[in-house]
């Protein structure tokens, strides 16, 4: 089993590559790994509740931990109670953590 | 230290274009408050990050001239999170990418970053303890 | 170190580089001794058609007289030892065929990606 932490930095309502990057967390959650997703910059966009948000849920419901970073939220203006089910809040130091942790780390 | 670390960070995109600069940034200053060993490898427009010549400008769209404006420089960041890494027992090794550098003309840079060639990216990651490559788009 | 280059962006700088910047770094990083593999997906997928020809532009007086190759880039990077593999849907939904494509590409079910990925000590997706 490896780690990844996979970030996705794009508007997943604008991208269908976003989109099939966090379906990718789902295959490597699938194939016995251990994943995080992390949204930043306009990637926190599909963080209230929607349809892609939905598909988050879902993700986090399977076992990825779908972390939102906190100053790309507070940016765009989004608290943290406007979070759909499943994805929290998260500092950016997550990210560190896990590449001085020696997880594979992969930008979208 | 005994836990100190070794990251690595691979870049593309030139200042003021695109977020994925903040971020990537914002991503070093927390390894440089750390005290972590920090390898960045700039290749295409973030050659363009640490070149000496940028300059601060008015704004008078906010009303400001250029002291009130104060406005960002990434040489001047880039500066900092050097300083920031040695004075917490840590290191930056800046590196731009010299054909990037070349083809754009911004040959003067920062003290504290130098040239080098992907051979560099590659034997930086060999010996960290993580890397991360932000593309650009 | 096991590396995979992930490549989705495609013609994004290639008249001014005469090349793709992530094809070029791998060659070079390879050359340098690194073991990499490539996976070309979403748009990328299309630097493994054959007979692409960027050839004849000029801007003013002054010619390109040395366009990009990326199709031969592709396949001298699979000949250097650089395994270079497709996805397969993303080669499908923009119509290309098996047929088009230069010799040393493997292709694999978008469902294979994350399998691909076990096969590497880093993934490097630019």
């Amino acid at each position: 089993m490896a780690k990844y932490t996979l970030i996705a930095s794009r508007d997943a309502f604008e991208s269908k590559e976003s989109e099939r990057f966090c379906a990718l967390a789902g295959d490597l959650k699938r194939a016995g790994n251990e994943v995080t997703l992390f949204l930043v910059q306009n990637g926190v966009l599909c963080a209230r509740p929607s349809h892609v948000a939905s598909e988050l849920s879902k993700l986090a419901q399977e076992g990825v931990a779908v972390l939102a970073d906190s100053f790309s939220l507070r940016e765009r203006g989004i608290a943290s109670d406007r979070l759909a089910a499943g994805i929290e809040s998260a500092q950016l130091d997550v990210i560190v953590d896990h590449m001085a942790e020696g997880r594979r780390v992969i930008w979208n | 230290m005994a836990d100190q670390k070794t990251l690595t960070f691979s870049i593309m995109d030139g200042p003021y274009e695109n977020a994925r600069t903040v971020t990537a940034l914002r991503l070093i200053d927390i390894a440089a408050r750390r005290g972590y060993n920090i390898n960045v490898f700039a290749y295409e427009g973030a050659v363009s990050l640490s070149f000496a010549k940028q300059a601060a400008h008015a704004n008078p769209v906010h009303g400001h001239d250029i002291d009130e404006e104060d406005h960002p420089l990434p040489k001047e960041w880039v500066s900092s999170l050097i300083k920031t890494a040695e004075a917490n027992g840590g290191k930056v090794d800046w590196i731009n990418c010299g054909l990037c550098v070349d083809e754009r003309g911004v040959t003067e840079s920062v003290d504290g970053t130098r040239r080098g060639t992907p051979a560099d990216l590659w034997n930086a990651a060999a010996s960290s303890d993580g890397t991360l490559v932000i593309g650009t788009k | 170190m096991k590396v995979l280059q992930v490549i989705d962006t495609a013609y994004r700088c290639t008249i001014e580089e005469q090349d793709d910047p992530v094809v070029w770094i791998t060659a070079v990083m390879k050359g340098a001794g690194g073991e990499l593999g490539v996976l070309l997906r979403g748009n990328a997928v299309n630097y493994a058609v054959k007979g692409q020809d960027a050839s004849g532009l000029a801007f003013g007086g002054r010619k390109q007289t040395q366009p990009p190759k990326i199709d031969q880039d592709v396949q001298r990077l699979a000949q250097k030892g650089v395994q270079v593999f497709l996805v397969q849907e993303d080669a499908s939904e923009r119509g290309i065929d098996a047929a088009e494509l230069v010799d040393g590409v493997e292709t694999i079910p978008r469902t294979g990606v994350a399998r691909l990925f076990d096969d590497y000590d880093q993934v490097w997706h630019w």
